[in-house]
């Protein structure tokens, strides 16, 4: 099995399901932590990130198809997205197609906010686009809240990221805009942002 | 050179003298005296008293301890911030008094980050990601473009001020965290706890709360045990997302209740299974130490930041971040 990444708290690698291209990522036990704890708190999440996944699709985001979760292994099948990171390639392509998924990008992440959900580690490296549709992948820091303060955190976040990673200072403007546009209450957690980024310490590796 | 630091933030009033030698610290002497409240958590005026009282004694010993002679001394260090107001201005005094008395100049340093350095000096790290627990702070913090960070941070309660508020209302003396450990050793049983982490910051008065409630149901020794395997799970947990993300391969513990035997062993079982490194100084200099100040302030003014008198106030909520790291 070819593993993919291997982040802090999971393993993401490629294997088939019934024919299928998949994805699996599967909590791993942690071996510092009593069983008991280690067994509720894996079971939990990958719950957790399932059911988040579902309800982002349900509010129109892309988000992978979940084909099976296995509970007892702490793992989560779902689709292979065969696409590109939009980090890989926002940089590379004409300004008409950047500002079209920078608005998509907007929107979604409005929709997902005003459904309260968070999705808690949005980055560029965490989206993908295939077949001209845009996905969001790795829920696995997110939660359900509708608090102004986890939606602003959420949206500083992408923010830092754009700043690291991308050097076309329109890119964010034109996803503020779209969130703005489908979002009601985005003034309020526009304000929460700038707060936040005054705290100066969510600085986090965004690749 | 050698620097004379002053460690004043809470319950501690401690003196460290540090001579750089070969590039290396080589700490003179360090001595300290510990406020220990008769009832009830610590009175920052109470505690400031005490320092006061406590201080022109260590001071005379430390000077003997370290064999050199008090004109000798090239530098005043002392903790700034953050910390309990009476505390933190006594010490800030001690050091404005020393340094015009013998006419020595003075640098503030943040207590945290002298938690880092001296770890830095002590072991073999390098570039490490600090888990920082202590009373009141709880921080796990990493260098990266010229600052140290803070990567994740208790939302609410210090865990150590966690540990002593339970000891506390199950009848046990300041500092309770020892007592819990010794007690959690017997336990057996593990009663689930709320389980608190948000990304990288972790909260703790859910889980006190519960505790507490837990003191009329179950016996103590199994919520000893359970308090601890849920609070240090949770801390190593975050602690290790810091290490992903800075993708730093080497974690250092800080703070007194980095002495705790179960948490040394949680953290370094997670460096070891992602095949990182573990450090930890001895308890000595993992509590609040003069030491650790002396230590950072001498790197302090090597890289030119000596202070003004007016420029020692303290800093009650000095954020860690805010420091320019000029001698890295």
């Amino acid at each position: 099995m070819e593993i993919i990444r291997r982040g802090a708290e999971a393993i993401i690698y490629r294997g088939e399901w019934r024919g299928r291209k998949v994805v699996i990522k599967k909590r791993v036990s942690k071996k510092y932590r009593i069983k008991e704890i280690d067994e509720i708190i894996r079971e939990q999440r990958t719950k957790r990130e399932a059911m988040l996944m579902m309800a982002a699709r349900a509010a129109g985001v892309g988000v992978p198809i979940i084909y099976d979760l296995r509970i007892k292994e702490k793992e989560i099948v779902m689709q292979y997205l065969d696409g590109e990171r939009i980090k890989d390639v926002i940089d590379k392509r004409g300004d008409e197609w950047k500002k079209r998924v920078c608005i998509e990008i907007g929107r979604a992440i409005a929709n997902m906010h005003k459904n309260n959900i968070i999705h808690g580690d949005i980055t560029t490296s965490n989206m993908i686009w295939m077949n001209n549709k845009l996905y969001f992948i790795d829920f696995g820091l997110g939660m359900k809240s509708g608090e102004d303060e986890d939606r602003g955190v959420d949206l500083h976040l992408l923010m830092e990221a754009f700043k690291a990673a991308h050097e076309d200072e329109r890119l964010f403007g034109w996803v503020i805009e779209s969130y703005k546009e489908n979002f009601d209450g985005a003034e309020n957690v526009i304000k929460k942002v700038e707060e936040i980024a005054k705290r100066g310490r969510y600085m986090r590796r965004v690749s | 050179m050698i620097c004379l630091g002053i460690e004043g933030t809470a319950h501690t009033i401690g003196i460290g003298i540090v001579a750089k030698e070969d590039e290396k610290c080589r700490v003179l002497a360090n001595v300290s005296k510990m406020y220990k409240p008769e009832k009830g958590g610590i009175h920052p005026r109470e505690a400031a008293n005490h320092h006061v009282k406590q201080f022109p004694s260590i001071l005379k010993k430390s000077i003997e301890k370290s064999g050199v002679a008090i004109e000798e001394i090239d530098v005043i260090a002392f903790s700034i911030g953050p910390g309990l107001g009476p505390c933190l201005r006594t010490a800030a005094t001690a050091a404005r008094s020393l340094a015009l008395l013998l006419k020595k100049p003075i640098v503030g340093v943040n207590h945290c980050i002298a938690h880092l350095e001296i770890g830095r000096a002590l072991t073999k790290c390098s570039d490490p990601v600090l888990l920082y627990v202590s009373g009141g702070n709880t921080q796990v913090i990493a260098f990266m473009a010229g600052r140290y960070r803070v990567f994740g941070e208790t939302l609410d309660i210090g865990i150590g001020n966690c540990l002593d508020k339970f000891g506390r209302e199950a009848g046990m003396p300041f500092p309770a965290g020892p007592i819990i450990e010794r007690r959690a050793k017997e336990g057996r049983k593990y009663i689930p706890l709320p389980y608190s982490v948000k990304g990288m910051d972790v909260a703790f008065s859910g889980i006190l709360t519960a505790a507490i409630h837990m003191l009329k149901k179950e016996n103590i020794e199994d919520i000893c045990y359970s308090l601890q395997e849920t609070c240090f799970s949770m801390l190593t947990e975050i602690t290790e997302r810091a290490m992903a993300h800075t993708e730093k391969e080497e974690v250092l513990l800080g703070g007194g209740v980095a002495c705790n035997k179960r948490l040394q062993e949680m953290v370094r079982i997670m460096a070891e299974e992602r095949g990182g490194k573990f450090f930890c100084p001895p308890n000595e200099f993992l509590v609040d130490n003069g030491a650790m100040i002396a230590w950072t302030g001498l790197l302090m003014y090597e890289s030119g930041m000596e202070m003004r008198i007016e420029e020692t106030k303290v800093r009650q909520n000095f954020r860690t971040d805010e420091v320019e790291v000029k001698w890295r």
